[in-house]
């Protein structure tokens, strides 16, 4: 199973819409969190609508009609998205709404948007797009499961196209609440600097990161996505070792066929010793890349990876910023995503020169 | 891979029964769950009536034998009863030889749980093991460590469609040789959130609801969760086991028209049930039941009716909503109606739509009110949702698919 990515559009911390920059131009600040850089949104939507929408459904409007623009497709075959917490900002809106008013005095709009389709259903809605349309919520495995179901779709000759999404957004409530778990970092830091900073838990972040996939390559393809494969707690580095062994040998490739490897580092001094000790065991000479410190973690940050890869594979440049070994070789032609989410979802996907 | 996919095993738990037993009999002898509120606890309780599984959080825990120590939901619990319940009946070989996932479906999740800790959360966060049950796949997680499902898992979300499409993916799971086994289905737990976002949105039925009938006022609203085995018809005969059903056809499509509202003439449900049919190779007049939607909303019931029409013409097979059994469990609606479904199929009987006494004059469509004998070979059963989320899903007996 295989498809071709025609077409990308990232709204994130960082300045990735356009075309003409690619990393550049970095953003760094000092925050308890990483906020996606708020895009111009009425170019891209009617401000009437523009008003009841609330952040999450926003950036997904804008990430896919980027993307689709980029391919040439007004109306995929199919609409894909992956979100491993929804639509938190009106979800949170009318749970307090209920909780504060005892269940009375209350106002549908949220409840109404609440729903992790939303976004899919939105973007559906725009185009007036009756196909195929499906959403999935399984935390870290979310866009990892979008994508397997897009694979799937294309290898089965039921569509010719479609568009793939990871999303998620943070709200202060939903931060303060992952931080109660040690999910986040509490203090502010600098996100150049993720990875010496010692407090526990990853830096919170979020984005709208979309794709077109097609059988066909467009005339502006950026590279071919090869394999994905999602594993659950797995026991020990030797396991995840073995997986990623097997995952290789899959796809006919040996270790030093692989010109880049991406880690998904998000700075918790905790959990980031299991991406050091595949780095330090497995991909011994291999240069690294990582990225967390610009998307920021979140459940389906590893579509912004996608997203980085892409464009490596794209321009055959390895931006200074997300480099963790220097990178000399030539442009990278086989790039591996390798990305887990509080060790309990981990993923590998393969992007191989188109 | 092109063995046919066929379904050996089956758990569901509902207001109706705590079993498949239970559900078939109280379908066959017209037992519906609709109550008085006695276990939700909310300000609304004296106003509605539910398909509350009448069991105290102790109780389902009692009954899922669940690890105590760990937190569990509500949709949790209801999600490993039913699961369980399937794999056993499928005689599940979880060893290294096959590989097996879980494919579940929810729209809530874990907030049974989130809305009574919430304001903890914020503050103090005394119960914070209940902050990850939250998501929508923490119970898919349950479950699959519970009952030993290493190879994959993954949870969809399409409001009021998720589990059939719960059923469709890992159906294609299968196909693509991805899985060997899987367990699909979907759970939800009634909430305050889902009562109260249904109230104001004015489309509850204060009384037991009347799907497809002319007097009809809203749905009522309920919990519960089922889950299939799915696996490919070589090795499920290989293997010796009993087939319920074959899943012969499916499809999604979106009405793309309002975030709540059907289209005036049902074109999600329309495409829906067309390339789910067209799916099996069958023409509509092959189809010999339909378990719809039939929420007993103004909206869904009438375009509902009028996308049947659009299609099957004046050839419209039997049908019925079992919406009045259950009340509507939301993500868990698809699958516990495909079970509802194959049961009519092993039955050989039509289900009956309670409470229907007078035609909806726009489409003038009567519903099977009796448990009646039929001769059935394909059924098909709808599930449509918000965002205009619609799928459909056909199920064949043995004697109309077997290879």
């Amino acid at each position: 199973m295989k498809a071709y990515i025609n077409g990308i559009g990232a709204v994130s911390p960082q300045n990735t819409l356009g075309k003409e920059h690619f990393l550049d131009d970095v953003t760094a600040v000092e925050e308890r969190y990483l906020q996606i850089l708020k895009p111009d949104y009425k170019t891209y939507i009617d401000p009437k609508v523009l008003r009841r929408m609330s952040k999450i459904v926003r950036m997904s409007i804008v990430a896919a009609r980027t993307a689709l623009d980029e391919a040439g497709i007004a109306k995929p075959d199919a609409i894909i998205t992956g979100t491993g917490m929804g639509c938190q900002a009106d979800t949170e809106k009318f749970l307090n709404a209920v909780l504060d008013n005892d269940e009375a005095l209350l106002n549908p709009t949220a409840f109404i948007q609440s729903t992790h389709n939303t976004m899919g259903a939105q973007i559906a809605l725009m185009q007036a797009n009756n196909h195929y349309n499906l959403t999935f919520v399984n935390r870290g495995f979310s866009f990892e499961s979008a994508l397997l179901d897009g694979l799937m779709l294309l290898n089965e000759g039921e569509v010719l196209n479609l568009l793939l999404g990871g999303i998620d957004e943070i709200t202060d409530e939903s931060w303060l609440i992952s931080t109660k778990n040690d999910m986040y970092k509490v203090e502010p830091l600098n996100n150049l600097n993720l990875l010496n900073d010692r407090q526990t838990g990853g830096l919170s972040g979020e984005g709208a990161n979309f794709f077109v996939l097609s059988n066909q390559k467009g005339i502006d393809t950026y590279t071919r996505i090869s394999g994905i494969e999602t594993f659950y707690k797995p026991k020990n580095s030797g396991i995840i070792q073995e997986k990623i062994s097997n995952f290789l040998k899959k796809h006919e490739l040996d270790l030093k066929d692989i010109d880049l490897v991406i880690l998904g580092y998000n700075g918790n001094p905790l959990l980031d010793t299991v991406y050091s000790e595949i780095e330090n065991r497995l991909f011994i000479y291999q240069p690294t890349a990582y990225f967390k410190h610009l998307s920021g973690e979140y459940d389906t940050a590893v579509s912004f990876a996608v997203w980085l890869a892409a464009k490596i594979i794209k321009t055959g440049i390895v931006p200074e910023v997300v480099q963790k070994r220097k990178y000399t070789g030539r442009a990278p032609k086989n790039v591996l995503i390798f990305n887990h989410v509080r060790n309990i979802y981990h993923s590998l996907i393969l992007l191989q020169q188109a | 891979m092109s063995s046919p996919i066929v379904v050996t095993g089956i758990g569901i738990i509902s207001s109706i029964g705590n079993n498949l037993k239970e559900t078939t009999h109280a379908l066959l002898h017209i037992q519906s769950g609709i109550k008085p509120v006695s276990i939700l606890n909310t300000r609304h309780a004296a106003d509605f009536v539910l398909g509350e599984v009448k069991k105290t959080q102790e109780e389902l825990n009692q009954l899922a034998i669940a690890d105590h120590t760990k937190p569990w939901t509500r949709t949790a619990l209801l999600g490993l009863i039913a699961a369980r319940e399937a794999m056993q009946d499928a005689r599940l070989d979880l060893s290294d030889v096959y590989k097996t996932g879980i494919v579940s479906a929810s729209t809530v999740g874990g907030m049974d749980r989130s809305e009574l800790f919430y304001k903890d959360f914020i503050g103090e966060a005394q119960h914070k093991e209940f902050i990850d049950t939250h998501h929508a796949g923490d119970h898919t997680e349950k479950i699959a460590e519970t009952l030993g499902i290493n190879d994959y898992l993954t949870t969809i979300s399409t409001a009021c469609s998720s589990s059939l499409n719960s059923i469709m993916f890992g159906t294609r799971l299968l196909k693509n040789g991805v899985l060997d086994q899987v367990l699909v289905g979907g759970s939800d737990a009634l909430s305050k959130f889902t009562l109260n976002g249904f109230n104001t949105l004015m489309i509850l039925d204060k009384e037991h609801c009347r799907p497809f009938d002319e007097s009809r006022r809203g749905l009522n609203l309920g919990e519960g969760a089922a889950y299939l085995v799915l696996e490919r018809e070589e090795e499920a005969i290989k293997q010796g086991k009993q087939i319920y059903a074959y899943l012969s056809g499916y499809a999604n499509a979106n009405d793309a028209f309002h975030q709540t509202a059907s289209s005036e003439e049902g074109d999600g449900p329309y495409l829906a049930m067309k390339l789910a049919i067209e799916k099996v190779g069958l023409n509509p007049e092959d189809i010999d039941y339909i378990n719809v939607h039939g929420t007993g909303t103004d909206n869904n019931d009438l375009t509902e009716g009028i996308a049947m029409k659009r299609l099957f013409g004046d050839k419209l097979p039997p049908f019925s909503s079992t919406k009045a059994f259950t009340g509507h469990t939301l993500g868990a609606a698809g699958v516990i109606e495909s079970v509802f479904s194959i049961i009519a199929l092993q039955e050989q009987k039509l289900l009956p739509n309670i409470n229907f006494k007078n035609v909806i004059p726009e489409i003038n469509l009567i519903p099977v009110t009796q448990v009646k004998d039929a001769k059935l070979r394909h059924v098909l059963t709808n599930s449509f949702g918000f965002g205009g989320n619609d799928s459909s899903v056909v199920f064949s007996s043995h004697e109309a698919t077997a290879s």
